[in-house]
């Protein structure tokens, strides 16, 4: 009875591994690559189940309770949160600003960031260089950024004002107004995105192969024309991605407007309520984290929409 | 990212005298783009009072560079620094392991539930964070992680871009027969991967850990809920809260901020290739 607790467990073991592959009628090299894959796997399905997935289900969960960080009590309300969103002004507002926003930041960065790319993808010098500086500011964090622009936003001391005086512009209170800051969100978030925009286009005008722009221009095809014909259509699914990925981008914009336009004195005015500051503000500073819950859903729902939509017309592309 | 074969133009030269007004265009746009960095560097080195001046000047007419020590001294960013150091370095290692284990697996191996699984780990990219931060910060105040390193990692120590990105590779760029020989040879399957998948992956390795990195050194919102002790706050949210004391002081705060771009810039100017080349492929997403 020498060394009981080793021999026997590896002869089971052994037993053990010849029962199952027996049972499930595989060999046992097939037997141990699964053992293999399901041990890789847990670690990496565990953090993903842990920080992910039951997250986003416990998003939709959450959603239906009346589910405040301190009190104990945390009813079932059924549809209640929803309900309350559609009459919540303030959820309407972030919404309306949240699309507004993305539809211009999205418009305006992926037209000049396809400009870009098509003058860059010509036979240009310093390509190169034009790449790395209209890429850089993809790359510096947002906060340091949005406060380079805070301060030539600056109503009374900043540089945009100084400039547009020059053309009898009045003062404008860039980041004191709503309505205003929006602009200069917008403005300042085109900035950010555009090298990110370009440099995908980029790769996609690089990718059309040269025998068509061959042919086209036997065919006597130049400038506009062959841009519309050859370039643009052979680049809609890179394009389409790039759309689809800023518009999700765009509607989950909250640093920059938190920076920018909340918090102090030199934003004395309310602060662009977008959807992600205002979840942010029902959950994490109201507590009501089933109502932001809610508001949560609805922005998932819009940015899988969106996903969906892009899906879509690649397949319909590809058949 | 060059694929100009053959000497055919392109279709931005075709028009007469393009490459003058290209780089009209361009440079116009590229000062245009460079302008915030300069203004901001600019003030950073201006006494408070130039910065009040009317008409603004570019240049500071007094020299100041003690807005660095100042600013170290009111708050302490090289803590935060390191902090954001620690975090994302931390995470990009975590992406890369679980993305080469997974990629792995998915990429040179059958087994059932396979393809749900896989689904399930792309599927999961489509939902942004900001969507399911509530519930995640729960489980992060229950596990008692708010205020550490772990708990302001959490999301991003996994990539399903990156999963996916190196199955591609392995699959693709790895031939099986390699695999079956080192079988031959009596090694286990932990061994094919550690001696023979990982060394064939360096490049694709590279590229992720980019990624990674930078998805860390970014993040804001979930630091900003996670760390409430200022020991805890990555630099981001470093300055985010030093913005909110010094609101109106322009020289201390685009000081702040240049100590703030400092790193990324250095490390753009190092590795700007490889860092291009990287965010490029994630347009292979689509």
């Amino acid at each position: 009875m020498a060394e009981p607790s080793v021999a026997p467990w590896a002869l089971n073991g052994r037993n053990l591994a010849d029962r199952i592959c027996g049972l499930i009628r595989i060999n046992r090299q097939t037997l141990a690559r699964y053992c293999f894959c399901y041990l890789g796997l847990i670690p990496v399905l565990l953090i993903y189940w842990v920080f992910r997935l039951e997250p986003i289900g416990r998003t939709f969960v959450l959603s239906f309770y009346d589910w405040h960080l301190i009190r104990p009590l945390k009813p079932f309300v059924g549809l209640a949160n929803y309900r309350d969103l559609l009459q919540d002004d303030n959820f309407l507002l972030a919404l309306k600003n949240t699309t507004l926003f993305a539809v211009f930041v999205v418009g305006v960065s992926v037209a000049l960031g396809l400009a870009l790319a098509v003058l860059l993808a010509g036979r240009l010098r310093f390509t190169a260089a034009y790449q790395a500086i209209y890429f850089l500011p993809v790359i510096i964090p947002m906060v340091p950024m949005a406060i380079a622009w805070k301060w030539i936003f600056d109503a009374r001391y900043g540089i945009l004002n100084y400039v547009l005086s020059w053309f009898g512009v009045k003062p404008i209170g860039w980041l004191t107004a709503p309505d205003v800051a929006m602009w200069a969100i917008i403005i300042m978030s085109v900035w950010k995105v555009l090298g990110y925009n370009m440099v995908l286009l980029l790769v996609g005008l690089k990718n059309i192969p040269a025998v068509y722009y061959e042919a086209a221009s036997i065919d006597g095809a130049a400038g506009w024309a062959m841009f519309r014909r050859i370039t643009l259509p052979l680049l809609k699914p890179i394009l389409l991605f790039v759309i689809v990925i800023s518009t999700i981008n765009a509607y989950n914009v909250f640093t920059q407007v938190y920076v920018m336009t909340t918090g102090s004195q030199a934003a004395p005015g309310a602060p662009l309520r977008v959807l992600v500051f205002d979840i942010y503000q029902n959950g994490f500073q109201f507590f009501k984290m089933g109502y932001a819950s809610a508001e949560a859903v609805v922005l998932t729902l819009i940015v899988l929409a969106l996903t969906l939509i892009q899906f879509r017309v690649i397949r319909m592309d590809g058949e | 990212m060059d694929g100009t074969a053959g000497g055919v133009r392109r279709p931005g030269c075709r028009l007469p005298g393009v490459p003058a007004v290209s780089h009209g265009i361009l440079l116009a746009g590229s000062l245009a783009m460079l302008f915030p960095f300069v203004w901001m560097l600019a003030t950073s080195l201006k006494p408070a009072e130039e910065t009040l001046l009317w008409p603004p000047r570019l240049l500071p007419i007094h020299w100041r560079f003690a807005n660095y020590p100042e600013v170290l001294d009111a708050a302490p960013f090289v803590r935060y620094f390191l902090n954001s150091v620690v975090v994302s370095v931390g995470s990009m290692l975590l992406v890369i392991a679980t993305s080469l284990i997974a990629g792995f697996i998915f990429g040179k191996y059958t087994f059932p539930g396979k393809r749900v699984l896989f689904l399930v780990i792309l599927g999961s990219a489509m939902f942004p964070f900001e969507t399911y931060m509530i519930p995640l910060y729960l489980t992060m105040k229950s596990l008692g992680w708010i205020n550490t390193y772990p708990g302001i990692a959490a999301p991003y120590v996994i990539m399903s871009f990156g999963i996916f990105l190196m199955r591609q590779h392995i699959a693709h760029s790895i031939p099986d027969e390699l695999l079956d020989a080192a079988r031959v040879d009596g090694a286990s399957e932990l061994k094919i991967f550690l001696r023979v998948i990982v060394p064939l992956c360096s490049s694709a390795i590279g590229a992720l850990g980019i990624l990674a990195f930078i998805q860390a050194w970014a993040a804001f919102i979930w630091p900003l809920l996670m760390a409430t002790h200022r020991d805890m706050y990555i630099m981001e949210l470093g300055l985010s809260t030093f913005q909110f004391r010094y609101t109106a002081d322009y020289h201390f705060l685009c000081a702040a901020a240049v100590l703030n771009t400092v790193p990324m810039l250095i490390a753009f100017i190092i590795l700007r290739r490889r860092i291009m080349e990287s965010v490029a492929l994630t347009g292979l997403k689509g």
